[in-house]
């Protein structure tokens, strides 16, 4: 049961005793920092590792970060990548083959993870696909993950109100933010103020990590000024033309559009990686080269690729037209039977990191209309 | 130990039968009493069988499902894994997880005409159908297998064929794109072979094979008013964790591994007139 206290208020520097209490039960903390000109997130201890004062500026196919000169630490909205690899790891190995001397394979698991994690940042639109990978890799339909699940476990998470919106949001769009709603999955939830944070927790976990900060509650002009900062972020360009596109999708298989798409698409993939909800990955078996052993791996894929779709002496998508219809149809539409929901949060990330700067709201739009209209005509 | 659906337990070949050229059936049987003991399927289910440091591949099981610890694999040597797992011999020991997916619709096919289509170069899932109504004869209707095959070469268990022609209540027609002085059956397509018989209205057809093929009969079927809720496909796509993970296998909104990998047509229908899905 999520129980939400009224808010508190976090003094600034306070932020870093918080992290301590964090550490001290064993967390290691994730949170934003600039890496190569991007907003990453990496381990940290210390407050002294967060962004200052650092916005991104999004666009199709353009990111870049400004220094606004705030005292602010979360005045970015969107990390380059979600919190996906830290659960869901790039590549990781699922069970190894070792052979005896006559030969013959053993079979046993790798140490699975017992880490604590801790991730400062995430915002709604994270928290919702952190949910859609949990409905995932954690589905009793299917056989849940043990190493997801294991790192899902311990999870701790202190989530971000975005108090401002970049170009490439559209979470108002999908229902999915831009605030933190209390049963989102955060144990705390934070909106920056010049002076501190207007506090919340949800969970018992987030209760105890804020408690022995004895905080004071929030005034009312806290939270007025909370509220006013998390109003700027519902300022967002782009939408979605609806929340369910299943049966528009689905009815538009031979939609002009998909050609028109694929002429500019380079099917690189960037989209899929990016993309917090995508969950595909192969495996690959990687034998030692003495012959002892042999670790079977999984690593991230992604339906642009041609090994996605190969079957014996075809590639079913053998085009980037089928390779895009088979992302945006899964996304918005597949989703709907497999999950319940789309499986977009609105992030805006594949927007951004797109070479040719696709956006696909405004190729949903155009799917969107009727009699196979494209953008010229 | 974790509970982990992704590793495999250990399985002994207990016997290598060469088919065809390229074709070997794996007899299995699960090193650990306990999982021989636990295990049980239903014919259309498949295992994924795991060759050590090559990789694994998704493989029908085409034995009786009333001896759930001898496993019968049949499998073809088309690349790197099954060229692999087709040098293994007796007594060799690999890695074997499942039963995955959904089987044949077999309770639903009792007391009913059962037509069974498959095509290409000879197809496994539907195998187990045959060999499954072979063994409870009575509990069906009439069987009628149509099978084509390219090449007269291509024609598997050619024995079995001309003993099952013989069976009772059954109906066998093969076709080869490309007859020779040793085929007595039709040269031509297996859609070709639909006016040489009559089909019941209480008939279940279950077919597998290329999907070109599969659709050419859909549509000879639906034309002799069989119903789309009685036509069953087994499907097959990329996989890699047999476990509705991986995302490979999907199929619209259905992952073939779990969902499938047999279908009823009805449920597959808006997506099996599309390619690339
Ligand atoms: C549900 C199901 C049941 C099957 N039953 C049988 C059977 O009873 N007998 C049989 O001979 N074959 C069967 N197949 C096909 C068999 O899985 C492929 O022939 C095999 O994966 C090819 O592997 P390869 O490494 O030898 O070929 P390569 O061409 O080298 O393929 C490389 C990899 O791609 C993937 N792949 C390639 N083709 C397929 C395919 N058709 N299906 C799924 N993954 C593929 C595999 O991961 C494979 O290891 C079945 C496939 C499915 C999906
Ligand atoms: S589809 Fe794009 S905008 Fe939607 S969740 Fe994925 S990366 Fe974000
Ligand atoms: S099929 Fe494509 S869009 Fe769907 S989860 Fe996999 S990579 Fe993402
Ligand atoms: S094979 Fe991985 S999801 Fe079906």
């Amino acid at each position: 049961m999520t129980h939400t206290l009224p808010p508190h208020f976090l003094p600034r520097d306070q932020l870093q005793q918080l992290f301590d209490n964090l550490q001290r039960s064993g967390h290691q903390i994730y949170g934003p920092q600039v890496r190569d000109g991007a907003i990453v997130y990496a381990p940290l201890k210390s407050t002294s590792a967060l962004p200052q004062g650092v916005e991104d500026h999004h666009a199709p196919a353009s990111y870049r970060l400004i220094n606004n000169g705030s005292e602010h630490w979360f005045d970015w909205v969107s990390t380059a990548q979600g919190v996906k690899p830290l659960l869901f790891r790039p590549r990781e190995t699922l069970w190894r083959a070792t052979r005896d001397t006559t030969g013959a394979p053993h079979f046993e698991d790798p140490a699975n993870s017992t880490e604590k994690l801790a991730i400062i940042g995430l915002r709604a639109c994270d928290l919702a696909a952190l949910r859609l990978q949990d409905r995932h890799f954690l589905s009793v339909n299917h056989s849940p993950d043990p190493f997801y699940a294991a790192r899902r476990q311990h999870l701790f998470i202190i989530a971000i109100n975005c108090t401002r919106a970049v170009e490439s949001c559209f979470c108002s769009s999908t229902g999915d933010g831009p605030r933190c709603d209390p049963t989102a999955g955060f144990d705390i939830a934070m909106t920056e103020l010049d002076s501190g944070f207007v506090i919340t927790s949800a969970t018992p976990q987030g209760r105890q990590v804020t408690k022995p900060l004895t905080l004071r509650s929030a005034s009312k002009a806290e939270c007025d000024e909370a509220a006013q900062h998390e109003a700027n972020a519902t300022r967002q360009v782009r939408a979605v033309p609806s929340q369910n596109m299943r049966d528009t999708l689905f009815n538009a298989l031979d939609h002009p559009q998909w050609d028109k798409i694929a002429s500019r698409c380079l099917s690189c993939g960037n989209c899929t990686s990016v993309c917090p909800s995508c969950f595909c990955y192969s495996e690959q078996s990687e034998a030692e080269l003495d012959g002892s052993s042999s670790e079977q791996q999984r690593e991230w894929d992604s339906c642009f690729t041609p090994g996605h779709s190969y079957m014996h002496g075809i590639t079913l998508r053998h085009d980037t037209r089928l390779r895009y219809r088979q992302w945006l149809t899964h996304k918005f539409a597949g989703w709907h039977d497999q999950y319940g929901r789309s499986g977009c949060t609105g992030c805006g990330r594949c927007i951004t990191w797109c070479p040719p700067g696709i956006d696909l709201t405004a190729e949903l739009a155009i799917l969107n209309r009727a009699g196979g209209e494209t953008d010229d005509g | 130990m974790m509970d982990n659906p992704h590793r495999p337990w250990r399985a002994r070949v207990v016997e290598r039968i060469q088919e065809s050229g390229t074709v070997f059936t794996l007899r299995l049987e699960f090193l650990d009493p306990e999982i021989r003991a636990g295990y049980r399927f239903a014919p259309g289910q498949f295992n994924m069988v795991y060759l050590y440091g090559v990789g694994e591949v998704a493989i029908s099981i085409v034995s009786d499902p009333k001896d759930p610890t001898l496993l019968d694999h049949t499998i073809r040597t088309v690349g790197r894994v099954t060229n692999g797992i087709s040098q293994l011999q007796a007594g060799d020991i690999i890695g074997l997880r499942g039963p995955y997916g959904r089987g044949w619709p077999m309770q639903e096919a009792e007391g009913r005409d059962v037509l069974v289509i498959t095509g290409g170069l000879g197809c496994a899932p539907v195998v187990s159908v045959i060999n499954y109504i072979a063994e409870r004869r009575k509990q069906f209707g009439k069987l009628t297998i149509l099978q084509g095959v390219k090449l007269p070469k291509d024609l598997i268990w050619r024995d079995r064929f001309e003993r099952w022609i013989k069976e009772p209540n059954t109906e066998v027609l093969l076709a080869a794109d490309k007859g020779d002085p040793s085929w007595p059956w039709h040269v031509g397509l297996v859609v070709e072979l639909f006016d040489q018989m009559r089909l019941s209205d209480h008939t279940i057809v279950m077919m597998c094979g290329p999907e070109g093929m599969m659709r050419a009969c859909v549509d000879e079927l639906l034309l002799r008013q069989i119903p789309e809720h009685a036509i069953y496909l087994s499907m097959e796509r990329n996989m890699q964790c047999a476990l509705g993970q991986c995302g490979h296998c999907q199929y619209g909104a259905d992952f073939v591994c779990r969902d499938g990998p047999v279908f009823s047509y009805k449920q597959i229908e808006p997506l099996f007139t599309h390619s690339g899905f």
